[in-house]
């Protein structure tokens, strides 16, 4: 099944991980192609175009300008073709088809954060340069007081030029305990004091800032292991969430980089930052198929409420949005 | 053994014949490839359609000359093209006699406050007197962050507390740079998207009030192909003078600056390696071409082929073929190409199928390079009447030519004895290109041509010919070194 094997056993647990992407797709299209035999294929629709090699170039390119790559979208057009192949259909209709099966291996359960039973719950936060780290953290944050929680946040981004600042402002703004390091400070260490702090205070939530880095700078990305297991040393099965934050506007290295920080951190989900600008974010496709890695949050600006669950059907319509304008 | 060499080589130049030119149909494959490439590298998808159509255009019905086949042919072609499009390079600031203002801008998050350090730190390793420019009121403690980078180069930077107007701010920042007598003036500006009308235009306003002489679009190594959106936004409110691609020090593939460079035509100034401020390089369209496109091996098949026989050279060396006129000379030449370090073993290794023979030099205790130097060598020993023609050489000639060179005069013999052998198979050869050649040699090798040390037969049971110790081959290379000197001395 090539690049349709799940890699680990699906932690949220939920049904789309057996038969893998393929298979989903499949048995989704079968279904579809029925229902199109039985009640569309003999009723010529305004619109309708014939699935030829025109049109099936059209839908690889609204497929690519997904950024759910090259690969996935021959497939998907291979099955359009292999399914609709001479017969009349609207665009819109096999693009539905797609939504469909995007959809159910989007599909996740709806509690994002996996809380610790008891104590402070821990969410290590990681992720490339500049994807929205710090500024994600700050969301959750926003959200995590509004639930009448208490939050102590780790400064351990101790590289970057001001980030300590940046978080500082967040937390003030938003009435957060900090725990801060000095510039070129050892972040473990950063990490264990925030975490010490937040068994100290009883918090109900402590969230790590980690300075961004490449997946492919191995020192650094053992570094998140170190991390984790000072956290995990001080609180058992801490931390509780590894978040990978990837910017929407990503393209082909989000996969390379959910590989890099999944192996480094074990990251449990992603905060899909920046879905508010024109790129679509689609790159999360292969990787759901590949890590298993579900999204758990989208960034939508640039302030602490610009948080939103992640909700596959809203994320999938808008991937092909502009392609139903007009339509019902 | 020599008939059946000749066969071989006969059947191999009638394989390569109809190679000779690229058309539609021997292009396909390799278009094919080049186009899933390149989707993957992130370049957006309507720019690889436009990218596809003038490659395609512009290769075909070119002559298949030096690489294996067209495929590969077509690859370097698209690198080729790659080069041209992402050139050409330009990474000065155009500085003027009086203040310069710099203008960096992009989407949030792509590196531009880590840019205009670097910039900085560009400007002053070039005794230039810079400052940097707080026109992100955005961000939480952006403008600490462009404190603590000026602090760190010794730069002055201006920012006002409490503003809420970066236009006001540019504007104020360049009177003061004026009265202080700086520079260049490189103003950071917050991050925004490029479907933000408004920030768009605020933006626009800081250009059409503080009037930047050049204004750089920071976008990162690894965006995908939203790089289109954004590229004509920024270039459409201001038009751009140059581009800054970051965050390269990664695995990225960069084909965004593809994307870029289709959209606004602008020279690309630098790509950004690293998070310190020292990590600044200036633009090699060649060096982000092979990245962008993949295909590391083939690239390097291609890179070694041309290295091997230049366009002209090869050339030459057809219309001598042709006349008849092939010497030992010529044969030197050829073997020269072969000879420079690591490019024989690279070149057979990349060749389909080659890859056991690879092998076999490096473990078989065969030196491809080493026995195509001592036939260098032992032409080089010989008067140019005798390289013309090898016929004269009689025994006493050979002890010369043997001695001069420091083998054994048998390995003179074996020399002139395949040279014989190689004059008509080159002359069968002309207008194979490179292909042939190559072809040509490897069957020359497992002839034991390049061992003149053994003659053929050498590698098998059978061999009776006397192979060296390493102390008579150490006392031959001795007497090869002296050989050479006497004759730089000489010439
Ligand atoms: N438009 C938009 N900008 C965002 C979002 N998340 C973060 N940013 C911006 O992206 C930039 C980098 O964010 P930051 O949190 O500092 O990234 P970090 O380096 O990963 O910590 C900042 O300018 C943020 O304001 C988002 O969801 N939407
Ligand atoms: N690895 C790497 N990181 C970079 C590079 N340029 C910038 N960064 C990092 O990217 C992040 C965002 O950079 P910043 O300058 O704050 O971006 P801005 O929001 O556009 O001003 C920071 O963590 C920088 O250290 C680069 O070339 N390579
Ligand atoms: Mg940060
Ligand atoms: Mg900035």
């Amino acid at each position: 099944m090539g690049i349709f094997d799940r890699k680990k056993p699906d932690k949220a647990g939920d049904k789309t991980a057996q038969g893998g992407f393929l298979g989903l797709f499949k048995r989704g299209l079968e279904k579809t192609s029925q229902l199109l035999q039985t009640d569309v294929r003999d009723l010529f629709k305004e619109g309708d175009r014939l699935v030829d090699d025109d049109f099936l170039n059209e839908l690889f390119a609204i497929l690519v300008k997904t950024d759910m790559g090259a690969g996935p979208a021959a497939e998907i057009r291979d099955k359009i073709k292999a399914d609709f192949r001479s017969r009349k259909i609207e665009m819109a209709d096999a693009l539905q088809t797609v939504k469909d099966q995007l959809l159910e291996l989007m599909q996740q359960p709806e509690a994002p954060i996996d809380r610790a039973a008891s104590g402070p719950t821990v969410i290590l936060v990681v992720g490339v340069n500049g994807s929205g780290k710090t500024t994600s953290i700050a969301k959750l944050t926003k959200m995590f007081i509004n639930e009448g929680s208490q939050v102590v946040l780790g400064a351990a981004d101790t590289f970057r030029a001001a980030a300590v600042q940046q978080l500082t402002i967040w937390a003030e703004r938003l009435g957060a305990e900090i725990v801060k390091g000095e510039p070129s400070s050892d972040p473990a260490s950063v990490a264990h004091r925030a975490v010490a702090r937040a068994i100290e205070l009883n918090a109900d939530v402590c969230i790590i800032d980690t300075a961004g880095r490449l997946q492919t700078q191995t020192s650094l990305m053992q570094e998140l292991g170190k991390i984790r297991r000072v956290i995990g040393k001080q609180i058992p099965d801490a931390p509780h969430e590894a978040i990978l934050v990837l910017d929407a506007t990503a393209g082909q290295n989000g996969i390379s980089q959910a590989r890099g920080f999944s192996e480094a951190a074990d990251c449990s989900g992603i905060v899909l930052a920046k879905i508010d600008g024109s790129a679509k974010g689609g790159v999360v496709i292969p990787i759901r198929r590949e890590f298993n890695l579900p999204v758990k949050f989208v960034g939508v600006g640039e302030q602490a409420e610009d948080l939103a669950l992640f909700n596959a059907h809203d994320f999938v319509e808008a991937m092909f949005a502009e392609h139903f304008a007009g339509q019902r | 053994m020599f008939e059946s060499l000749q066969d071989g080589l006969q059947s191999a130049v009638k394989t390569l014949r109809g190679k000779g030119k690229l058309t539609e149909a021997n292009m396909r494959d390799a278009l094919g490839l080049v186009e899933k490439s390149l989707l993957e590298a992130d370049v957006s998808y309507e720019v690889v359609q436009a990218f596809m159509g003038q490659v395609t255009e512009r290769a075909l019905g070119t002559r298949v000359l030096l690489s294996l086949d067209p495929s590969e042919e077509v690859i370097g072609i698209v690198r080729d093209e790659l080069i041209n499009i992402l050139g050409p390079v330009d990474p000065s600031l155009h500085l003027r006699g009086e203040l310069t203002t710099l203008m960096l801008c992009g989407l949030q998050g792509s590196g531009k406050t880590t840019t205009c350090g670097k910039l900085a730190q560009l400007l002053l390793n070039n005794n230039a007197q810079p400052m940097l420019v707080a026109a992100d009121l955005q961000r939480p403690a952006a403008i600490d962050q462009l404190h603590v980078l000026g602090e760190q180069l010794g730069v002055p930077v201006y920012s006002e507390k409490g503003a809420n107007d970066p236009v006001r701010v540019c504007q104020d920042a360049v009177k003061k740079a004026k009265q202080e007598g700086v520079q260049v003036l490189i103003l950071d500006t917050a991050g925004r998207l490029a479907i933000d009308d408004e920030l768009m235009r605020q933006l626009q306003a800081i250009d059409q009030r503080v009037g930047p002489d050049q204004v750089y679009f920071v976008v990162d190594g690894m965006t995908g192909q939203d790089a289109v959106n954004s590229a004509k936004a920024f270039n459409d409110a201001l038009e751009l003078d140059g581009v800054i691609m970051t965050k390269l020090d990664g695995d990225a593939r960069g084909g965004a600056l593809m994307s870029v460079k289709h959209i606004t035509g602008v020279p690309i100034k630098f790509i950004g390696t690293g998070e310190h401020l020292d990590a600044l390089e200036p633009f090699r369209p060649d060096g982000m071409a092979g990245r962008i496109l993949g295909m590391g091996d083939i690239l390097a098949l291609v890179d070694t082929a041309r290295q091997v026989v230049t366009e002209k050279q090869q050339e030459a060396l057809e219309a001598k073929i042709r006349a008849g006129e092939f010497t030992l000379d010529d044969f030197k030449v050829q073997l020269e190409s072969f000879s420079k370090p690591g490019l024989m073993k690279k070149m057979i290794g990349l060749m389909p199928g080659m890859g056991e023979m690879a092998k076999m030099m490096d473990g078989g205790g065969m030196d491809a390079e080493g026995d195509a130097r001592r036939l260098i060598a032992i032409i080089n020993s010989m008067t140019h009447g005798e390289r013309r023609n090898p016929k004269v050489i009689d025994p006493s000639r050979r002890g010369r030519i043997a001695a001069g060179a420091g083998v054994v005069p048998q390995q003179v013999n074996e020399l002139v004895k395949q040279f014989n052998v190689v004059a008509p198979i080159m002359k069968s050869m002309a207008g194979q290109g490179m292909a042939g050649r190559m072809q040509a040699i490897q069957q020359l090798q497992q002839s034991g041509m390049m061992d003149p040390g053994g003659g053929p037969g050498i590698r098998t049971k059978k061999g009776t010919g006397k192979r060296l110790t390493p102390k008579e081959k150490a006392k031959m290379k001795k007497q090869r070194e002296k050989e050479r000197r006497r004759r730089r001395r000489g010439s």
